[in-house]
């Protein structure tokens, strides 16, 4: 029941997307003011591509979905979504997306999934003939046959968050924007949800996902933009992504206690790229990118040498470490 | 999209909500309480007035309010609470005119109020001895759906302005009262300022109180009944008419001022 789009181009065409928010605080003399969410953000998305956009909390990435979604007006740029303009033609691309989004959210919790589900089908113009058969097929396909009559304030989240991706998918969407499906889901949970993007991508849905999890991105997307700031700071395939870093090998010791001196000593050291701190529920994560090949590892163990040390591995870097890489360098400004 | 597609949306919309509004045992209760001490307050005074033939009035007067407070409250409340559930954005990125979206909601709010011209009723038969002695009993059961109609038309309009706010509830507070004053849902608007009429006129509620009271005692003639009840109906329609305008215009500007979700 595909909506046919206009034309052959790419699916999602966003070009120097801007969006700035007004705030005001306090009533007697309200003071007023902006705040740049988005700052000139532009991509494409090819068709049957599975696009990641990733970022730390606040970068933009909600707020770009929304604009590529029609909940919300750009105040610069424009953006098509299958060759419709997001901003004068939202009821044509609306028709054509699909909008999933993490968390409790989103649901009618006091009604049963099938109940959420009926409902749903009719706003988003499911054929009456078509609706008991595409419900059931995708009652199936997340799972939750057997438990359709159950009300949705008793479901686990993944449940929650596998009827959410039932309720995006009813209409049979040619683009699926995924807002952080995996948030809170288990480790299982989030498996399905992979094979089952997968699957999407496969019978040529257009999916753009945004995520915390860099494994999962790794695992998925076909190429990644790296958002933050409000803007995009890297685009290109995971491989692409991680070649920054490829020049790099990670030297992550476990320890307690590493102050912040101690921490600019090392960060001073000949050869080492970057130094990073985790938190841990027992001490300390020290992640440090050292440039391949420059036997630096002992250096740095030796300037914790009073400390009490944990684990200590090295490793190759992975799109996590890139990502880190990309953000910090955005956070530290041009140089 | 086709009228008949339309109609279906909007009865399960209707349906879809009714039902969640009436899973709440405490809406419930909050919606029928209020209604309940209006109706016993009109009881006595209507008594202490020397007025007891007239306490059946004091019945469908309290439960009209029940409706007009449900609607009031359930537009402002639902539209809050379509934005707490995060249901709103979805609802709004729907391919379908947002007043399809919002109609449904608007008219089930109507509907729940109805729990409480039941339970006025109700109360006014069990505690006061106030017998079901309709005038025109026919025409008050055809009154009543076309009154929670017009009644929810009405909130419609009022909830394309709930839409752009985050704190619907503090104008709806503001409304109550002027309302059920002005339409004469307790007491007649002959007893109003002359000013005043112009403003009762306008509001399909005025109409519709009327037609009910008329059904319930005092019309003589099935056109007594009639006439206010049509013009309930045309009122109710240009409200109608008025919101279809306002929500496209309150929706490009929702997106615009970002206040379609909570965060």
């Amino acid at each position: 029941m595909k909506t046919p789009s206009v034309g052959g181009g790419p699916a999602i065409e966003a070009d120097n997307l801007c969006r700035t928010y007004r705030t005001r605080t306090g009533w007697l003399r309200p003071r007023r003011g902006e705040v740049t969410a988005v700052r000139g953000v532009t991509f494409d998305v090819g068709r049957g591509e599975l696009f990641g956009l990733l970022g730390p909390n606040g970068a933009g990435k909600t707020t770009t979905i929304k604009m590529l979604n029609t909940l919300l007006l750009p105040t610069a740029g424009t953006a098509r979504v299958l060759g419709h303009d997001v901003v004068d033609e939202p009821r044509e691309v609306r028709r054509r997306i699909g909008y999933v989004f993490g968390g409790d959210r989103g649901l009618y919790d006091r009604l049963c999934a099938l109940d959420n589900l009926r409902y749903f089908a009719e706003l988003y113009g499911v054929d009456p003939r078509e609706r008991n058969r595409r419900i059931s097929e995708l009652l199936d396909r997340v799972g939750l046959s057997g438990r359709e009559n159950d009300r949705v304030e008793g479901y686990s989240r993944g449940m929650r968050q596998r009827l959410h991706i039932a309720r995006g998918l009813l209409h049979e969407p040619e683009v699926l924007f995924l807002d952080e499906p995996s948030i809170g889901v288990d480790p299982v949970a989030a498996r399905d949800l992979r094979r089952m993007v997968q699957e999407l991508t496969s019978d040529g849905t257009t999916v753009l996902l945004t995520t915390h999890y860099m494994a999962e991105a790794d695992e998925l997307c076909d190429r990644i933009a790296v958002i933050a700031g409000g803007a995009i700071q890297a685009l290109g395939t995971p491989a692409e992504l991680k070649s920054r870093v490829q020049d790099r090998e990670i030297l992550e010791v476990e320890t307690t206690d590493v102050d912040e001196e101690r921490l600019r000593q090392i960060r001073k050291l000949d050869g080492v790229r970057e130094v990073n701190v985790t938190l841990q529920e027992q001490g300390q994560m020290i992640t440090v990118h050292m440039g391949r090949g420059r036997e630096i590892a002992g250096a740095v163990l030796a300037m914790m040498d009073d400390r009490r040390l944990g684990r200590v591995t090295t490793r190759h870097a992975t799109l996590e470490d890139a990502y880190v890489a990309i953000v910090e360098d955005t956070d530290r400004g041009p140089m | 999209m086709t009228p008949g597609r339309a109609v279906r949306l909007i009865v399960v919309g209707v349906r879809t909500h009714v039902m969640y509004m009436s899973r709440s045992p405490i809406e419930i209760m909050l919606a029928v309480a209020s209604p309940l001490i209006y109706a016993t307050l009109a009881f006595y005074l209507f008594r202490a007035a020397d007025r007891p033939d007239q306490l059946l009035q004091a019945s469908v007067g309290a439960g009209l309010m029940g409706v007009w407070s449900s609607v009031l409250f359930g537009s402002g409340g639902a539209v809050q609470n379509q934005r707490a559930l995060g249901t709103l954005e979805t609802l709004i990125s729907a391919p379908v005119p947002l007043v399809l979206v919002l109609l449904p909601i608007t008219l089930s709010t109507a509907i729940v109020g109805t729990y409480a011209m039941a339970a006025t009723l109700l109360w006014g038969v069990i505690l006061f001895d106030v017998p079901l002695s309709f005038a025109h009993p026919g025409l008050f059961v055809l009154s009543l759906p076309l009154c929670v109609l017009s009644i929810g038309m009405m909130g419609l309009l009022l909830t394309s302005t709930f839409v752009l706010m985050r704190n619907a509830n503090a104008v709806a507070n503001f409304l109550d009262y002027p309302i059920w004053l002005l339409s004469g849902m307790l007491v007649p608007i002959s007893v109003l300022p002359s000013w005043t009429t112009p403003w009762s006129a306008v509001l399909p509620t005025t109409w519709s109180a009327r037609s009910l009271h008329l059904a319930t005692d005092g019309a003589r003639e099935l056109s007594d009944v009639l006439v206010p009840m049509g013009l309930g109906i045309l009122v109710g329609g240009c409200y109608l008419v008025l919101s279809v305008f306002a929500l496209a215009w309150v929706e490009r500007r929702a997106r615009a001022a970002a206040t379609l979700s909570l965060v």
